[in-house]
This record gives structure tokens, sequence and C-alpha cells, in this order.
């Protein structure tokens, strides 16, 4: 086992000139989002728990919500050529129909916000590309929800 | 001591009669190389080989490695998939080289070897496992009981309560399934598929006192909500777990645990 080998320990020349040396070392490579320091301790609670049921429950919900909105709107009595100032008046005249359209308004707008806030998580990489979608996603979620509410609430058939 | 006599034809590699065909055929082994001490890019490097399509793929690495390029750079140990060191990515998919025949992986076209996405990588294919393990240790994946005495006897446990959660146990701790959820790629703080699976090998054994425990830290922004079903994890799995079905049942108990 005699050995003739002179190269000094450590790295060898395997591929190529090696750039790095022990006194020289190769820059330790960071793994991405490994938990440091500043990692919250813990992210726990039920928020994700309620938000993954409420996708859950308020799809069922909207299944016959959405169905039969499309259903009177789109299809039955004549189809969409029936819609003008008049059917909507006359629908929104019931409250059984204005707490059908507030409760669609409110689940689909909710569901779908909480739908694209994961898609934002699942997707955006950088914290702050994450935080300003949010950012845009929240603020245009509360004024369609504000808005839509006090249209259904405030609708005046006599506006003419 | 007598030579040994053979009984085959000649021992310095005359084919046997009979076998006059060779079982060789020629495929390309197309490694995605990484060196980060002499480039900052990882780029492809093709590889001809005679094999034996009855062969495994990491024969086929340990062919480059031994014969051809020494610095070809990979994890394996025990090569008959039980270590869970060589999982990479094979034609797009996740596998154990050591568990996938040549023949099996259509050797006519290049096969190409990746290591695991999501996870850092050193060098050629290996990566830094360490925050999958640091999830996997999140979950605490021992045995916990409340008595602080030694155990006189040995926990009995009915056949019954053990197959409850007898797929979970086969867990080899390969990475396969965390490293091909699409929720991992993008964000390594998700625990991922093989650390839930750790966890509710625990959470439904009938001897363990700490299922709430594990319950309550998968219940968590990076928990088991993350998981968007997309069954890439069950796919991968070398051990054939049903991983999604696992998590989902993870998240049941969290569920009807509140409701
Ligand atoms: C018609 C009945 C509906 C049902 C049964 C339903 C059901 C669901 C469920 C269960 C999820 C969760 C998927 C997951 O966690 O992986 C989801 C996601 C989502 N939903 Fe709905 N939904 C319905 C209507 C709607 C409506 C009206 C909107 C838009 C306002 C919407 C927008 C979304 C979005 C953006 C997502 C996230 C996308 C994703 O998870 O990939 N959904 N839906
Ligand atoms: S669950 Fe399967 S794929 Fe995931 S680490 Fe365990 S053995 Fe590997
Ligand atoms: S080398 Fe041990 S699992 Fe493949």
């Amino acid at each position: 086992m005699s050995t003739t080998e002179t190269a000094a320990p450590g790295v060898g020349p395997v591929e190529g000139t090696p750039v790095y040396t022990v006194e020289n070392p190769a820059p330790l490579i960071e793994a991405p989002r490994k938990r440091t320091k500043k990692t919250p301790k813990s992210t726990r609670g039920n928020f994700e728990l309620a938000a993954w049921l409420f996708m859950r429950l308020s799809g069922i919900v909207l299944v016959v919500l959405v169905i039969g909105h499309l259903l009177i709107q789109l299809v039955l009595d004549g189809g969409v050529s029936k819609i003008g100032f008049a059917f909507v008046a006359g629908r929104w005249a019931s409250p059984f129909w204005q707490v059908w359209d507030l409760l669609m308004l409110w689940l689909a707008m909710l569901h779908g916000a909480n739908g694209l806030r994961t898609v934002i998580n699942d997707y955006a990489e950088r914290p702050n590309s994450r935080l300003w979608l949010k950012a845009l996603l929240y603020t245009a979620t509360v004024f369609t929800i504000l808005l839509g509410t006090l249209v259904i609430f405030t609708f005046d058939p006599n506006i003419r | 001591m007598a030579t040994p006599v053979l009984d085959k034809a000649d021992a310095a590699g005359q084919p046997e009669p009979g076998f006059a065909d060779s079982p060789y055929i020629t495929v390309t082994f197309r490694v995605r190389r990484f060196n980060p001490e002499v480039s900052a890019e990882a780029t492809w490097e093709d590889f001809q080989l005679e094999i034996d399509p009855k062969e495994r793929v990491l024969d086929g690495l340990h062919k480059i490695k031994w014969d051809v390029d020494g610095t070809l750079t990979f994890r394996r140990s025990c090569a008959h998939g039980i270590c869970g060191s060589d999982a990479m990515r094979i034609n797009g998919k996740n596998r154990l080289a050591c568990k996938t025949l040549i023949k099996d992986i259509n050797p006519e076209k290049p096969i190409t070897i990746e290591p695991i996405k999501g996870l850092t990588v050193l060098k050629d294919l290996v990566v830094d496992m360490e925050p999958f393990f640091q999830a996997y240790r999140d979950v605490m994946p021992f045995l916990v009981t409340k008595d602080t005495n030694e155990p006189t006897r040995e926990r009995l446990q009915s056949a019954e309560d053990r197959e409850r959660f007898d797929d979970t146990t086969k867990c080899i701790l390969c990475a396969a399934c965390t490293s091909s959820c699409p929720v991992f790629w993008n964000d390594g703080q998700y625990f991922g598929p093989a650390a839930i699976v750790n966890a509710h090998r625990f959470i439904f054994d009938s001897r363990d006192e700490a299922g709430e425990q594990r319950l309550e830290i998968l219940n968590d922004r990076d928990g088991v909500w993350r998981c968007r079903t997309t069954f890439n994890c069950t796919d991968a799995c070398p051990r054939g777990i049903e991983v999604t079905k696992a998590i989902q049942e993870v998240k049941r108990a969290l569920i009807t645990r509140r409701y």
C-alpha cells in the first residue's frame, strides 16, 4: 500500500483546477427558507382549519345558490332576453331573493378570496410579492362585498 | 488449496454457450451535474452505457462512477430499497434508483436523472436533507407515554389496533414524497407529506399518548392544511404508502376532535 500521492489533503483536482482551497473554502449554500432565528416559532392556530372547512361548506351551499341563480337568470322563462331593470327590481322586491343574493355575494366572495389567498401562498415566492398580492386581493374583496351589500339593501326601484 | 475447477466454458469472459446473443443494450444516462466548486450552474451530461436492461438505474450509476467518471456523486447505502438514500428524479418522476429497472423506463430514449426537487443541491445528485429531517423531528416521531416508570412488560396491542397505522410504519424517509409536492417546491416551510406520514404513524397508535400534541403541531399555517390533495406524494412513494390518504386522515382527526 505504498503511495506516491503528493496532493495536499482536502479537495483534490478532480474536475479541472479547484477554485477553493482549505484556506479559501467554498461559500456555504443556505437552504431556501430554512428554519432560522427569524422564522416564527409557532404558526399554529385554528384559522387554517376553519378556512379549509369553510371552503368545503361554502362550496356545497354555492352549488345550490349559483346553479339556482344561473337557471333563473339565463335559462328559465325566456333566458337572458328577459333580464332588464324591471326583472331585477321585481326579484329584489322579495326579501327571499335579497337574502339569496346577499348570501351568494358573501359566500362567493369569501370563498373566491380565500381560494386566491391559497393560490398566492402556493405560487408567490418572495415575501414581498405575497404581501402586495394579498393586500390587493383583500382590498378588492372588501370593496366588492361592501358595495354589493350596499346595493342589495339600498336598491331603489323608483330611481328613474 | 487446489484451484477451483469451473464448469463454465471459460472464466475469462467468453459468453456461455446458449447465451451467444448479448443481453446488453446501449443506454444513455442523462445526468444533471452540479459542482459548486467548478460552476454555479448545473449542466446535463450524457453517459453511454452497455448494460443489461434487467439491471437497475443504480447499477448504471455505479458503472459510471466506478468505470467512467469517479466524480459522479450520489447517495446510496443498502441498494435494496430499504435505507431510503437514493431517491432521485428519474425521467421526471421521483423513484429509488435501486428499485427502478432500466427496462421499465423506456431505455430507447435517454434516461434523465436529476436530484430530488425542493431541497438545496450540494453536488450532483446529493441534496441537503436537513430541512426534510427538521420537519420530521418536529412531529416527535417517537413513542410518548405518560407513565414515567420503566415498563415492566411489553406494551400489548390488538391486531386491529396495529392494523390501524400499519401503512405508515413502512416509511423509509427517502423524501420522494415531500420532494414531489408542488407546495413544498415553492415553500420549504410546509411540513411535507413525509413528516405527516410519520406523525400519522404515532397519532393512530393506541399505545401512544401524545396524539393530541402531534395534531396540534400539524394544525399549523404550514401543517396539514397546506396539502392541496394533488396525490404526487402517493404516486412517488416507493413503499406504496397511501400518503394522501394518511394526510386526509390527520385532517379528519383534527376536525372531528374539534367539532
Ligand atoms: C359551485 C360550487 C363551488 C364548489 C363546490 C366549490 C368548491 C371548492 C373547494 C372545495 C375548494 C378548495 C380546493 C382545495 O382546497 O384544494 C375550492 C377552491 C376555490 N374556489 Fe370554489 N367552489 C365553488 C364555487 C366557487 C366560486 C363561485 C368561486 C369564485 C368566486 C370559486 C373560487 C375558488 C377559488 C379561487 C379556489 C382556489 C383554487 C384552488 O384551490 O385551486 N369557487 N372551491
Ligand atoms: S412516505 Fe414513502 S415517499 Fe415519503 S419518505 Fe416515506 S417512504 Fe419515502
Ligand atoms: S440504496 Fe437504500 S433505498 Fe436505494
